[in-house]
């Protein structure tokens, strides 16, 4: 049967880089970063094993408010860029022109052209005390005195919705895309008025593009580093700087692999949670024909 | 068939022997900004043109992680700052002992390469020789703020949201001694340590509205004070001394209490391939002709006897402008970090950083 063996080899051919890949990279730090958050150090050269590296983040109230904090901003960015991409998405799909679609599209993808740490130093140049805003409100006589925009948490989540607001429109575009116009039409011949047709009807067919887009930016968010410590300055406390301070400030492998740990088990459950809250699962929406 | 394999055996050799002839060295330098400048690189490899050099910049915490990430390889000469030697070295065996008979010691300064000394022996045997001192302390506008004398002047309320500082161990050292206490003088006794870093931390986060961020490497630090954001400031004094160049307001100030005073080394390595380049290096950049260069490209004073007078011009200026003799007399040099020491500091920097202020 030389025919199913070459399917099979054709299989094994296409799987082995993604299983490579799945098994190399992802599957066997997640596995070493468990490993050494088990370990507790007890002299110099010497660890035993054991939860005391978990018993120190409960017992320590600065990290898990972090941790609490990095959530909750993480949040309220998904919901914003939301709020912020879903207007953007329904017009790119659904209202502009079929050609002008493209350049809309592309014009939305630009600014990703240009990496993280630019973008955050270019927000930094427009809105530090001798910055752009601050010096275009003086001379308009808005504001007397020079202005400081940057280091505060408003400032974090502004820009944190501006890098991942693309990661929300790209999968409402799609699945907005694929939705049939008659169906609108259909629900305001119905009787239906906009708020009705939104809610019944736009919403519940571009439901899996929103979970899409709300889990991939929530763990962007909450994964961020440089955006939140550019911006926040002082006041800048996100879980991930809290990482690399532990394994490269304070060379504590230890907790900042318990920390690694924690952040993927409570960015997975925040998740859950949410898809549980809205009645969702990942098989009804990421994964739907 | 012997023979055979015979040939093929010297003929693989012949052929290594040959390769690694051939082959230039590498000599792999993990260092900060600007202690490796072109210019210096230039000279050193028309001087032996069988090395060439390749260049990581990186500092502290990042040399000491890397290389305890490799057990020590992936490079051959390191330079972190002499109090972070003995305690990465017992803790992570990282650093290989050096041989002083290959290092032209007579152009050392004496004290420098004492205290280095004094700090990095671990068992007879000595891991790192001095390469750049210099400070860190106060730099001030004094054309808007010409009172500054000390630590506690970043807290003090007239420069409100006008100071910044750098949230590492150099600040809670500092304020420890702008508030009359001798942090070195507790490093053997942990529990008054943790009470005085329990008041420097107090301290600190009260002072947090009165800062206006912290700064992180010396590009930031020039940014706040030459766009006059910020007018008085903990510094480095090689970036103080940068500034003094750009504006004459902005000079350095020795803290009354003394400036903390850093000795950068030259350590190699425990699986460093290139011993002998990294000994060749060491010694050629100790030359009084290439002195001059790399303390022109780093700012900081070079370890050798006369290193003031090897300054260039505009540095030593600046030099004498903010040091007189008592303030040199005054030079605080870190002590080693104990282990354990570090834990609780880190512990006490991370809870000024999470306090919230305005």
């Amino acid at each position: 049967m030389p025919r199913t063996d070459i399917g099979k080899l054709s299989f094994i051919l296409l799987f082995a880089p993604f299983a490579l890949w799945i098994v190399l990279l992802i599957i066997l730090p997640q596995l070493g970063i468990g490993y050494i958050s088990l370990r507790e150090k007890v002299g110099p050269g010497e660890y035993t094993f054991g939860l005391a590296n978990y018993a120190a983040f409960v017992s320590e109230p600065i990290y898990w408010n972090t941790l609490l904090r990095t959530a909750w901003m993480s949040i309220l960015v998904t919901v914003m860029a939301l709020i912020i991409g879903f207007p953007v998405a329904y017009y790119i799909a659904k209202i502009a022109q079929r050609r002008s679609r493209a350049a809309l599209f592309l014009m939305c993808l630009i600014p990703l052209w240009v990496s993280d740490l630019v973008r955050a130093f270019g927000w930094i140049v427009i809105l530090r005390e001798t910055g752009l805003v601050s010096s275009f409100l003086q001379k308009i006589g808005l504001i007397s005195g020079p202005v400081e925009f940057l280091y505060n948490d408003a400032t974090v989540v502004m820009g944190l919705v501006y890098t991942v607001v693309l990661f929300m429109i790209v999968p409402l575009v799609s699945t907005l895309d694929g939705m049939d116009n008659s169906l609108i039409e259909a629900g305001y011949n119905l009787g239906g008025s906009r708020l009705t047709v939104f809610r019944r009807i736009v919403v519940p067919y571009a439901m899996p593009g929103i979970v899409a887009g709300c889990i991939i930016v929530f763990m962007l968010t909450a994964g961020s580093y440089l955006t939140p410590i550019l911006l926040g300055g002082k006041n800048s406390m996100w879980f991930t700087e809290q990482i690399y301070e532990q394994f490269v400030t304070r060379y504590n492998w230890e907790s900042g692999a318990t920390f690694g740990v924690l952040l993927l088990v409570f960015t997975s459950f925040v998740v859950w949670l949410g898809l549980r809250l809205t009645g969702q699962n990942l098989a009804s929406t990421v994964a739907k024909d | 068939m012997k023979t055979k394999f015979a040939l093929a055996a010297t003929t693989a050799l012949a052929l290594l022997v040959a390769s690694t002839a051939a082959q230039a060295e590498t000599l792999r330098l993990l260092t900060w900004g600007g202690y490796a400048p072109d210019n210096v690189i230039k000279l050193f490899e028309e001087a032996n043109p069988d090395i060439t050099v390749e260049v990581t910049l990186s500092n502290n915490e990042e040399m000491v992680a890397k290389l305890r990430a490799t057990g020590g390889a992936g490079y051959d000469l390191a330079q972190p700052s002499h109090d972070r030697i003995f305690a990465a070295q017992q803790e992570y065996n990282i650093y290989k002992p050096l041989d002083l008979s290959k290092i032209d010691t007579a152009s050392l300064a004496p004290n420098l390469l004492e205290g280095v000394k004094a700090n990095a022996t671990i068992d007879g045997a000595l891991y790192a020789v001095p390469h750049q001192w210099g400070t860190s302390g106060i730099v001030a506008d004094v054309s808007k703020a010409p009172d500054v004398k000390g630590w506690g002047d970043l807290c003090n309320p007239e420069y409100k949201g006008r100071t910044s500082m750098r949230l590492r161990r150099t600040i809670l050292l500092g304020t420890a001694f702008a508030l009359g206490k001798d942090p070195f003088a507790l490093y053997g006794d942990k529990a008054a340590y943790q009470t005085m870093l329990d008041e420097v931390t107090e301290k600190l986060i009260s002072c947090k509205d009165n800062v206006k961020t912290y700064w992180n490497g010396g590009d930031d630090l020039s940014t706040l004070l030459l766009s006059g954001e910020v007018v008085v400031s903990e510094a480095w004094d090689s970036t103080a001394f940068k500034l003094y160049g750009q504006n004459k307001n902005l000079v350095y100030v020795p803290p009354e209490t003394g400036a903390l005073a850093w000795i950068d080394t030259f350590v190699i390595p425990r699986k460093g391939e290139a011993d002998d380049a990294a000994y060749k290096w060491i010694n050629f950049v100790m030359k009084p002709e290439i002195v001059k260069l790399m303390s022109d490209s780093t700012g900081a004073i070079a370890a050798v006897s006369n290193g003031i007078d090897l300054l260039p011009d505009d540095k030593k200026a600046a030099v004498q402008a903010a040091f007189d003799e008592k303030d040199l007399a005054n030079l605080k040099f870190f002590a080693n970090i104990p282990a354990g020491l570090e834990d609780m500091e880190g512990k006490a920097l991370e809870r000024i950083k999470a306090a919230t202020s305005n």
